[in-house]
């Protein structure tokens, strides 16, 4: 069975003005959509066809099978990583988690951003949470992803990929930082917290 | 040749070869005087009163591409992007200085690391934007790059092929690159992930195409593959021809005549 482009959990200009619609239409659209449809073209007849996503991510060698894989389960995390009216302050069982591990939720916030801003080239920011039950901040480069590594629940992602953000930003990485904070979806976070 | 213009020529040529990692490599600057004055540089890149990295300007005005790439894109990523490898490479350079003054290598890992992605990106860079000019384009003149083209790839048409693969598929951030091999005295394509990845060392890049998505992303959104076929519509044969030559010369001496 082919894989299928999992809808936008909201509207394409649910974002706006922070991330536009036009940037959600080639993001989702187009690049999210290439992965989906070059991983089916990649698996079929292999021994990878008829297997789960996270299966194929974390069987799968270094290579086109891993990376096509690995974009599509990021880009929909990355989806629900955020929401229209979201962001601020967390709430419920990750603030606490958050304030335990870094002090204060601006502390957490700096190394996050910075971690995100610091990436080398394409790459992913994440907050995963590791298997003693701590937070971590984690920064991944291209396709790779901490769902390779079982003992790891990820928690929220940023995408720092050029694609993401450069329509509406430009080469201001930062300035897309900033605005992604107000469209955190903590809800979400909770929910994979408590996973 | 007055010993003034000899000096300046020697200057340009350690520039040249001293940009793309030659120079201690292969020995150049003992003969820099000798092959600068048939070949002349092919690239010269700005150095400040310290010795720090400068930007180098375009080689043409920021809409001479237009047709290709937009003023907007040219002017980010060289004003930008482009200064951002060179204030990075810069401010490694100083940390690295830091780190011998005081004894404290602790942090030589990551230093190590943005070295080689900054300064890698300076180089890149500095070539990029003399692989492509507005009258650019077509195929290359007869001469050494065209002989060795067809040496090394079978045709020019096969270069192009291998080349346009290659960058195409580039993993992510990274960029399609025609070397010069010394060891092999051949051509040689690569594609770089991100700035400093999949090396060959010691090859010598002539001819670059960024793959970035800043590179051509308000133009080509995500059809990189149409952004790599137009790149040959001002790929610029003339510099590679130049640069080859200049480089090549100074290895074969280098390894004592061949």
């Amino acid at each position: 069975m082919a894989f299928t482009l999992p809808e936008l959990p909201y509207s394409k200009d649910a974002l706006a003005p922070h991330i536009s619609a036009e940037t959600l239409e080639f993001h989702h659209g187009k690049h999210h959509n290439a992965y989906v449809t070059k991983l089916n073209s990649l698996i079929e007849g292999t021994e990878y066809a008829g297997m789960s996503l996270v299966d194929i991510v974390r069987k799968a060698p270094k290579g086109g099978i891993f990376n096509n894989a690995a974009q599509v389960w990021n880009h929909t995390f990355y989806w629900h990583s955020m929401a229209p009216s979201a962001g601020g302050a967390p709430t419920g069982a990750i603030a606490a988690a958050i304030k335990a591990q870094w002090g204060s939720f601006d502390a957490f916030k700096t190394e996050f951003t910075n971690t995100a801003i610091n990436t080398f080239g394409s790459g992913w920011a994440w907050l995963v949470k590791t298997a003693a039950g701590k937070l971590a901040i984690e920064s991944t480069s291209n396709a790779e992803t901490p769902l390779t590594d079982p003992s790891k629940t990820p928690i929220l992602t940023c995408d720092v990929w050029e694609h993401a953000y450069y329509i509406d930003y430009r080469n201001a990485r930062p300035g897309y930082l900033e605005k992604w904070w107000q469209l955190v979806n903590w809800e979400f976070a909770n929910k994979n917290f408590a996973g | 040749m007055t010993a003034t213009n000899r000096d300046e020529l020697q200057l340009s040529r350690r520039s040249a070869l001293g940009l793309v990692g030659a120079s201690t490599l292969l020995g150049a600057p003992a003969l820099a005087a000798s092959t600068a004055a048939c070949a002349g540089p092919a690239v010269v890149a700005p150095r400040g009163p310290a010795g720090e990295y400068q930007l180098p300007p375009l080689p043409y005005a920021s809409d001479a591409l237009d047709g290709f790439l937009s003023q907007e894109i040219l002017e980010l990523h060289h004003d930008k992007h482009h200064a951002g490898y060179v204030r990075g490479l810069n401010s490694t350079l100083a940390a690295l200085a830091e780190a011998r003054t005081k004894g404290d290598y602790s942090g030589i890992k990551a230093l190590s690391r943005a070295l080689a992605f900054h300064g890698s990106g300076h180089v890149l860079h500095t070539l990029y934007w003399h692989s492509m000019s507005p009258n650019g384009g077509g195929s290359p003149k007869d001469g050494v790059l065209k002989t060795m083209l067809d040496a090394s790839f079978g045709s020019v048409d096969g270069f192009r092929k291998q080349f346009g693969a290659a960058t195409k598929q580039a993993e992510a951030s990274g960029w399609g690159i025609l070397a010069y091999e010394p060891l092999g005295d051949q051509l040689i394509v690569t594609a770089a992930e991100s700035h400093q990845q999949m090396a060959v060392q010691g090859a010598i890049p002539l001819l670059v195409c960024d793959v970035w998505e800043h590179a051509y992303y308000l133009r080509y959104q995500n059809r990189r593959n149409d952004y790599v076929d137009a790149f040959f519509d001002v790929i610029h044969w003339d510099f590679a021809e130049q640069h080859l030559a200049a480089t090549r010369q100074g290895a074969v001496q280098g390894h004592g005549g061949r």
